[in-house]
């Protein structure tokens, strides 16, 4: 089977495992917060050091996280290409046509670059050490609120929760039903970008068609096991506030007043 | 006491012109083991299906323990009747094993501690113990199948129905299962329903049914059905693969009778042989 890594739950008994996944939602947000407060690199230095830590902490193998970059890999060198070519500023290290390398230039896209890896790595974190119910579970629990305002909150979080499930399911369609257009002679290999486009459609009509037919299946199963909706459910997992989570808020308070402080006090980049 | 009991019912899909089911009356017994068998489209599902409430009769009642189903008991039939379906990849609702197996015993609103009793009991049920925290994507089909059948264990269910469950499973995926099912039905007398397209999965029950266009057109012992080869035939239906050797080997000269025994097959061949 193809490894996911989106979504991946890592099975570890670790400290950052057992954290209720609100309070990791909630440091996921403080953390993100203060990756974008922090304008100089001694704040993204201690983010990096606290994120360092969690991955420590949960035991997840640096490897298998660092690889979570991949999706996002084009994006960045894109983004970090534009900062560097093209911001202007006092130093001007080399000069070509309109492009200008600036010390400026460079500064920012290392902090950007720097920016959305830590975002990527913290947030995959937080798959990587939560199972898909747990986080539903966060979810829906986080936004019992808006069921003030009629939002069917719990068949949002279902729904999140079968569609994280299905990711593996549909994955493994999707290559049965390519190679089954090869078996037909479908060229799916070569080609430009018009031809990859036009050979998509085969392959993702009877994928929704399929989808929809496990739908249907999948309610089926579902009515069979007495589901009836929110009505009289109860959870087999409690989600519980500990020390532990109280550590966590700590650490992000702690994080993000000390990115501020750091702001404030340090305004150049080094 | 009847299990389950159809009374002169029909039933007809809006979609489709015809009757799927066709005036059938029919009862399974508490603690029997009855197989189904029929060709594709025979009507199977669709028995299963009005048996826990999942499709409502056009005409006639269907009862479940004396009580008839109505739109207002369908909890309670449906905690009674649990149904295992065909493919265990449509039907697992979370992504950790004792996770999906407690849905249903969540749905119908049970305490934490008893419901990890229940998740202990159904896995333990069905020897998935040791799987409590895996990942059921990572599973093969035939694990995946015990701890659908696991999930609705959960919800203590009198009658256990399965639609070809073992359909899409390897031969071992398929012994798993039959050995789950005939266990269930022996040590907790829980009533088995097996719908199957495998005629060696009928001969472990006490009886067998044979469906042919939305009717019960044969029915008896495993033994009585299999020994009437001509109209299994013409409902579309194979013979067991024994009786098929049993068959072939006469046809070469041997002297054998027909039997649905492995051993006794063997002492006979051993006997003509020698
Ligand atoms: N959702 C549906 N809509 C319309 N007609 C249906 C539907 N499901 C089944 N039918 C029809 O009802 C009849 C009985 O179908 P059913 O699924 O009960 O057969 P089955 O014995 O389970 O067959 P199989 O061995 O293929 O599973 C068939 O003629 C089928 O075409
Ligand atoms: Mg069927």
């Amino acid at each position: 089977m193809k490894d996911v890594t989106f979504g991946q739950y890592y099975p570890r008994d670790s400290f950052v495992h057992r954290l209720d996944p609100r309070m990791k939602f909630l440091f996921l947000i403080a953390y993100i917060v203060a990756i974008f407060l922090a304008t100089n690199f001694y704040g993204l230095a201690v983010c990096t050091a606290v994120l360092i830590a969690i991955i420590a902490l949960a035991r997840v193998p640096f490897g298998k996280v660092l690889r979570s970059i991949r999706g996002i890999l084009v994006l960045l060198i894109f983004t970090a290409l534009l900062n560097i070519l093209f911001v202007d500023g006092e130093t001007v290290y080399a000069q070509w046509w309109i492009f200008v390398i600036t010390r400026e230039g460079l500064l920012f896209a290392g902090l950007l670059s720097l920016r959305l890896v830590l975002l990527v790595l913290c947030s995959s974190m937080l798959t990587f050490t939560t199972t898909p119910v747990a986080l539903t579970d966060g979810v829906e629990s986080l936004l019992t609120p808006l069921k003030w305002i009629k939002l069917p909150v719990h068949a949002l979080a279902l729904v999140m929760s079968i569609a994280l499930r299905m990711i593996p399911v549909l994955m493994d369609e999707v290559d049965r039903i390519k190679n089954a257009q090869r078996a037909r002679g479908a060229d799916l290999d070569r080609g430009g970008l018009m031809h990859k486009i036009r050979t998509t459609i085969p392959i993702l009509v009877p994928l929704v068609l399929s989808a929809l037919r496990r739908a249907d299946e999948l309610g089926d199963a579902m009515d069979a096991r007495c589901y009836m909706g929110d009505k009289h459910r109860t959870k087999y997992k409690k989600l519980h506030f500990t020390w532990r989570d109280l550590l966590a808020f700590l650490v992000g308070a702690v994080l993000i007043t000390g990115v501020v402080l750091l702001r404030i006090y340090l305004p150049a980049p080094f | 006491m009847k299990a389950i009991e159809f009374e002169n019912v029909s039933f007809c899909y809006e979609e489709s012109g015809a009757f799927s089911i066709r005036n059938l009356n029919f009862s399974v017994e508490q603690g029997e083991f009855v197989a189904v068998l029929g060709h594709n489209g025979s009507g199977k599902s669709t028995l299963a299906r009005l048996s826990n409430g999942l499709l409502e009769p056009d005409e006639g009642t269907v009862s479940v323990f004396s009580r008839r189903i109505t739109s207002k008991n369908l909890y309670e039939v449906r905690k009674d009747v649990g149904v295992v379906f065909q493919n265990p990849d449509n039907q697992t609702v979370a992504t950790i094993v004792e996770d999906d197996v407690a849905f249903g015993a969540e749905n119908i609103g049970l305490a934490r501690e008893e419901i990890g009793r229940r998740i202990d009991f159904a896995l333990r049920a069905v020897g998935m113990e040791a799987y409590r925290t895996a990942t059921v994507a990572r599973l093969s089909g035939g694990q995946k199948q015990r701890v659908a059948i696991a999930g609705v264990l959960a919800l203590s269910p009198r009658v256990l129905i399965l639609d070809e469950s073992t359909a899409m499973l390897d031969p071992r995926g398929r012994r798993e299962i039959v050995d789950v099912v005939t266990r269930l039905n022996k040590e907790k007398g829980i009533t088995v329903l097996l719908i199957t397209h495998f005629m060696e999965e009928a001969l472990l029950a006490d009886r067998a049914i044979v469906m042919n266009r939305g009717d019960i057109v044969m029915q008896g012992t495993p033994r009585e059905i299999f020994a009437r080869k001509e109209d299994l035939l013409t409902y579309n239906l194979s013979l067991p693969r024994i009786s098929v050797i049993c068959e072939k080997l006469r046809a070469g000269g041997m002297k054998i009778q027909d039997t649905l025994d492995v051993e006794t097959l063997a002492k006979e061949i051993a006997a003509c042989v020698s």
